[in-house]
């Protein structure tokens, strides 16, 4: 790491602790389409979460498609600019940035994306993925050096570098694929891995083995894991806490037991009822609420038209967060005879 | 080579041999498709046998490259070049699909055997409305009615998978995905086939949706008691929907029987660690994966396709392809663990 950074570091633990690694203050995006009559959609409607500094945490963002969570990943990214809110890291917002500060943010925050096949150029050998890093970080200074850390890299992700290395994309697996850019984020030590849906095209016996690495990575080198996903069986097992989000808006968080084993908004609860178990002695539920929605906007809460318990109140104003436990918060008017979640930050209410 | 080693078992299993028998609609016998390609045949699917009966529900599961794709190609004979049909018998409604013509063939789809086609695939028509489409099928059957009996047939068919009659005068692109795949499913039952094939026909879909288009299609499947095959990865929609399991490893079919035995009691070493890898919302587990790669099927390993992968390989294995035995009461595999005939005593 250059000296420039270092110093940076110094700076950031003098601030605080108090200061999260990284914050999504508020963030909102939305996409407007059409020339003259012009449509809006809210992908994202005011989410704020934060990872700390300390401990190390996995964090799992769930949600349908058009929930919004590959929004919100892609936000924190800084892929997207966010139309209102900040995203800030140690303390300092992405879009005002110096170069210094946004090559560190670049570096510690890394992403592991759903595809690992579109990740890759298939003229380059798997290599040329590894050494691009080190290349432009300028993490080794020698042909050897680099060449232990590629194979070190590897290690860590379970490969063997000569099963690996000298090939092209399609003549790995896809789980082999999609360990090779885990194996690339670790390589410039990041603080959090974004991994969004990195499972959800691996074949299942592979799954397994890539979500115990990112477990690996999150207990043995202290990295950070938001964990995107459609699927709340890995998210159950990775994660300690939980955001299910229903078109752009945070329906309910908390600690992962909670949220997936003693769900309080219907969306959630239809979404658990829905989990195909692998068990011929768990069934589905019978909770049978309609998946037919509406494009008709409203003021209301936007899973109305789904919902089995709508009232009428619930079409006028959008419910906001209720905190209905220690370590959960639900955006239900089911919920209303608990305190209103005032503070910003979804994070006030995991379970460490 | 391998056709020998699995015969015996075919007349034990359903005891009458290989007749036309009204309550098992499909037998599969010897299955043998290879994708050739200049570095030789891939065996894609490698000698497989199994059956249907009326009303029961298979779900056959393997990862990709399995051949489980494969097999449900082959039996819409919808498989185009390179891949060929070696061997093997696919006998619907006691009649050989393989001996069919081109037109019988095409008359015995939809009317004997209708696919529901994967989920992220638009397999309609973007350019027809619903009832068209619905309607073609039927014509193409040779039915003749009146444009209000079609019309009748058509809103008959959708409510039967949950859609409001309004939906047959809309445009695939007006329809979600789930409402695609119910008509889909609408389209298959039709003409009341007696084998639907559903190959992955909820990938790409939300799970809630994905619940409810399995369960329309185990209701709809039960109304007109067909019998069922579905193609997948998910351990858990066959848990769900299949009432008997197949697990595919290298173009083989490895262990198939009851959903419950196999989910509950797995025996064959790979279906054991498949099982063991799936993650569940019960308590926090470590996760444990397969080691090891899938078999290049160009140039599959010798004996035992699974051998190189498995903890419990001994020395037959790698020379050796296993039998296919009656493990449990109707519950099939090849491994040699299993084969008490083998020279090597091994109790599992």
């Amino acid at each position: 790491m250059s000296t420039h950074t270092e110093t940076r570091h110094d700076q950031e633990s003098e601030l605080s602790d108090d200061v999260p690694l990284l914050m999504a203050d508020a963030v909102s995006k939305t996409y407007v389409s059409g020339a003259f009559r012009k449509s809006y959609t809210h992908a994202l409607d005011t989410v704020s979460l934060s990872v700390p500094m300390e401990p190390p945490s996995i964090t799992a963002i769930a949600g349908e498609s058009g929930s919004g969570k590959t929004t919100l990943a892609r936000t924190i990214l800084g892929l997207v600019g966010p139309t209102s809110g900040r995203v800030l890291y140690r303390g300092v917002d992405i879009s005002q940035m110096d170069r210094a500060a946004y090559a560190q943010f670049r570096r510690e925050v890394q992403v592991v994306f759903q595809d690992p096949f579109e990740s890759y150029n298939p003229f380059y050998k798997v290599d040329h993925v590894l050494q691009t890093p080190i290349k432009r970080y300028n993490l080794a200074h020698s042909r050897a050096a680099t060449r232990d850390l590629v194979i070190k890299a590897l290690q860590t992700v379970g490969l063997r570098a000569d099963e690996t290395l000298g090939r092209y994309p399609h003549q790995l697996s896809g789980g082999q694929r999609q360990r090779v850019m885990v194996a690339r984020a670790v390589m410039l030590e990041p603080k959090i891995i974004v991994a969004d849906e990195p499972v959800s095209m691996v074949d299942a016996s592979l799954r397994a083995t890539i979500l115990e690495t990112l477990r690996e990575m999150n207990e043995k080198l202290g990295i950070s894991i938001l964990y995107i996903t459609h699927d709340l069986t890995t998210a159950y097992q990775l994660a300690k806490n939980i955001i299910i989000m229903y078109q752009g808006r945070v329906a309910e968080a908390g600690g992962v037991e909670e949220v997936i084993n003693n769900p309080t908004h219907p969306y959630t609860q239809q979404l658990v009822d829905s989990i195909p178990h692998p068990d011929p002695d768990t069934q589905w539920g019978t909770n049978d609420a309609s998946t037919f929605t509406t494009d008709i906007a409203s003021s209301g809460c936007n899973f109305y038209d789904r919902c089995p318990s709508a009232m009428e109140h619930c079409n006028e104003t959008s419910p906001p967060l209720y905190r209905n436990h220690a370590h959960r918060v639900s955006r239900c008017y089911l919920h209303s005879e608990h305190s209103l979640f005032e503070h910003n930050d979804l994070r006030e209410v995991f379970a460490d | 080579m391998t056709i020998e080693m699995r015969t015996g078992t075919d007349d034990e299993r359903d005891g009458t041999g290989l007749g036309s028998d009204d309550n098992v609609p499909l037998r599969v016998d010897g299955l043998k498709v290879h994708y050739h390609t200049r570095r030789g045949p891939v065996k894609a699917v490698d000698d497989v046998s199994f059956e249907v009966a009326r009303g029961e529900r298979l779900g056959l599961v393997g990862e990709s490259g399995s051949g489980k794709s494969t097999i449900a190609l082959a039996l819409m004979r919808a498989h185009k070049p390179p891949a060929k049909i070696e061997s093997g018998r696919i006998l619907l409604n006691g009649r050989d699909l393989l001996e069919d013509n081109e037109k019988t063939t095409r008359f015995r789809r939809l009317s004997e055997v209708a696919m529901v086609p994967q989920g992220a695939l638009n397999s309609l028509n973007p350019v027809m409305r619903i009832r068209d489409q619905v309607i073609d099928g039927l014509k193409d059957h040779g039915l003749r009615m009146s444009k209000n009996q079609f019309g009748a047939r058509v809103a008959e068919l959708l409510a039967s998978v949950g859609l409001p009659s309004e939906v047959a005068s809309r445009f695939p692109h007006e329809l979600s995905g789930g409402m695609k795949q119910r008509v889909s499913i609408a389209i298959a039952i039709s003409m009341n086939p007696s084998l639907i094939i559903a190959d992955e026909p909820t990938s790409a879909l939300d799970v809630v949706v994905q619940k409810q288009v399995v369960q329309t299609l185990k209701d709809v499947q039960e109304r007109i008691g067909a019998a069922a095959i579905m193609i997948g990865h998910d351990m858990g929609l066959m848990a769900q929907f299949a009432s008997r399991i197949g697990i595919m490893y290298g173009g083989r079919i490895v262990e198939i029987g009851e959903a419950r035995d196999i989910l509950k009691d797995p025996k064959h070493p790979y279906a054991k660690l498949l099982i063991s890898s799936l993650p569940d919302t019960r308590k926090k587990r470590k996760l444990v994966g397969i080691p090891g790669l899938p078999p290049s099927l160009l140039n599959p390993p010798s004996g035992c396709v699974f051998h190189p992968r498995c903890s419990d390989a001994m020395e037959i294995c790698n020379r050796k392809l296993p039998l296919e035995l009656e493990l449990t009461k109707g519950r099939f595999g090849a491994c040699h663990l299993y084969d008490s005939g083998n020279e090597e005593p091994h109790s599992p």
